[in-house]
């Protein structure tokens, strides 16, 4: 790859094919914003305007599972739900990430009861468990920057106990 | 005032259909019996101007204690007990009714056997007991007999239980409800 110097002389960098692909994965992440609940509120507020989620190259809400990458379930999963999350899920094109948003999401939260979901890794694969209820859309900007993260090392990173501290910082 | 002499109207127009009368804090709840609900129902709309029904709810009286420390129904034991009210009264509809011209407020109950619960339906006097009695039905089991469209409205239909009876468990039970494959 050539790249213009100030010098006026001309050097270049070199890259993996796989990071490259990576990279532009990471900054383009199209989210399908799957709002059952009072989270989709707040995951609202982290499109707009004031955490604008365009700095992280996410702002393009396609409300078509075949066009996006990035699954956000934010609101309480139903066992009557639990079909059509999933359906979208799987209408949703390779690669594919999934974020839980809140409690209720992750683990049922305040919804002990036998009509809700304890958890939607039951049914489909989670890659971020976002806590609160609902969570901040800073929370919420956090998980898209671990996404981005675990893109990036090609998904191993995420496991990885020094990894995770480095996240932390 | 209509309420104050409520009683006498009614059991004067319907006779036995009514059981008891109670008043609490000037709010008055009318025991009907089951089978003249629709009797009493059509009474007081076209000629008491009751003519909203803005709840109707059914009520599970499992466990429950009736005033003289009674308790009610246990679904497992079915041998005659002195001590517990008879199966006949486990379940419960209770219907608000309305008046906007009166600006008036009536409380009607039914107690509906345990063992099969069957209650008649009032959609054909209000219309708006369909989507009640259909919830009724899907969290209690109470048929409503007469009711045009009786599937559950809440719970997937392939459902069995009956989630708000007191002897079901809060979680549910476990596999009655299929999650997709992962």
């Amino acid at each position: 790859m050539a790249v213009n110097r100030s010098d006026g002389n001309e050097g270049f960098i070199t890259t993996k094919v796989d990071a490259l692909f990576n990279w532009s994965l990471k900054n383009s992440l199209w989210p399908m914003p799957l709002g059952i609940s009072c989270c989709a509120i707040e995951m609202m507020a982290f499109a707009g305007p004031r955490f604008d989620v365009a700095r992280f190259g996410a702002e393009v809400f396609r409300f078509s599972p075949r066009q996006s990458d990035l699954l956000i379930v934010a609101g309480t999963v139903t066992y009557k739900m639990a079909k059509v999350v999933r359906k979208i899920y799987d209408q949703m094109p390779d690669p594919k990430w999934v974020i839980s948003m809140g409690v209720c999401v992750s683990s049922g939260g305040m919804y002990r009861s036998y009509s809700v979901v304890q958890g939607i890794d039951q049914f489909v694969p989670v890659d971020v468990y976002v806590a609160g209820c609902p969570p901040r859309p800073e929370s919420l900007l956090k998980a898209l920057m671990v996404i981005q993260e675990k893109i990036k090392s090609g998904g191993k990173a995420i496991a990885d106990p020094e990894h995770q501290k480095v996240l932390m910082e | 005032m209509l309420m104050d002499n409520i009683e006498s109207i009614l059991r004067s127009a319907l006779g036995d259909a009514i059981v008891s009368v109670e008043e609490h804090n000037g709010q008055v709840a009318i025991e009907v019996m089951r089978d003249r609900i629709t009797d009493v129902c059509r009474f007081l709309k076209e000629k008491l101007e009751f003519n909203y029904l803005s709840d109707l709810c059914g009520g599970d009286m499992l466990n429950f204690e009736d005033p003289s420390g009674r308790k009610a129904y246990l679904a497992i034991e079915h041998e005659h007990r002195p001590d517990r009210i008879p199966s006949t009264q486990r379940f419960m509809v209770i219907y608000q009714l309305t008046s906007f011209k009166n600006k008036q407020r009536l409380t009607l109950r039914v107690k509906v056997e345990g063992d099969n619960p069957v209650c008649p339906s009032v959609t054909s006097i209000y219309p708006a007991a369909n989507w009640s009695e259909r919830e009724a039905f899907d969290m209690f089991g109470i048929n409503f007999e007469g009711h045009p469209d009786m599937r559950r409205i809440y719970m997937p239909e392939e459902f069995e239980y009956y989630p708000l009876r007191k002897d079901f468990p809060l979680m549910g039970i476990p596999g009655s409800i299929p999650l997709p494959r992962k």
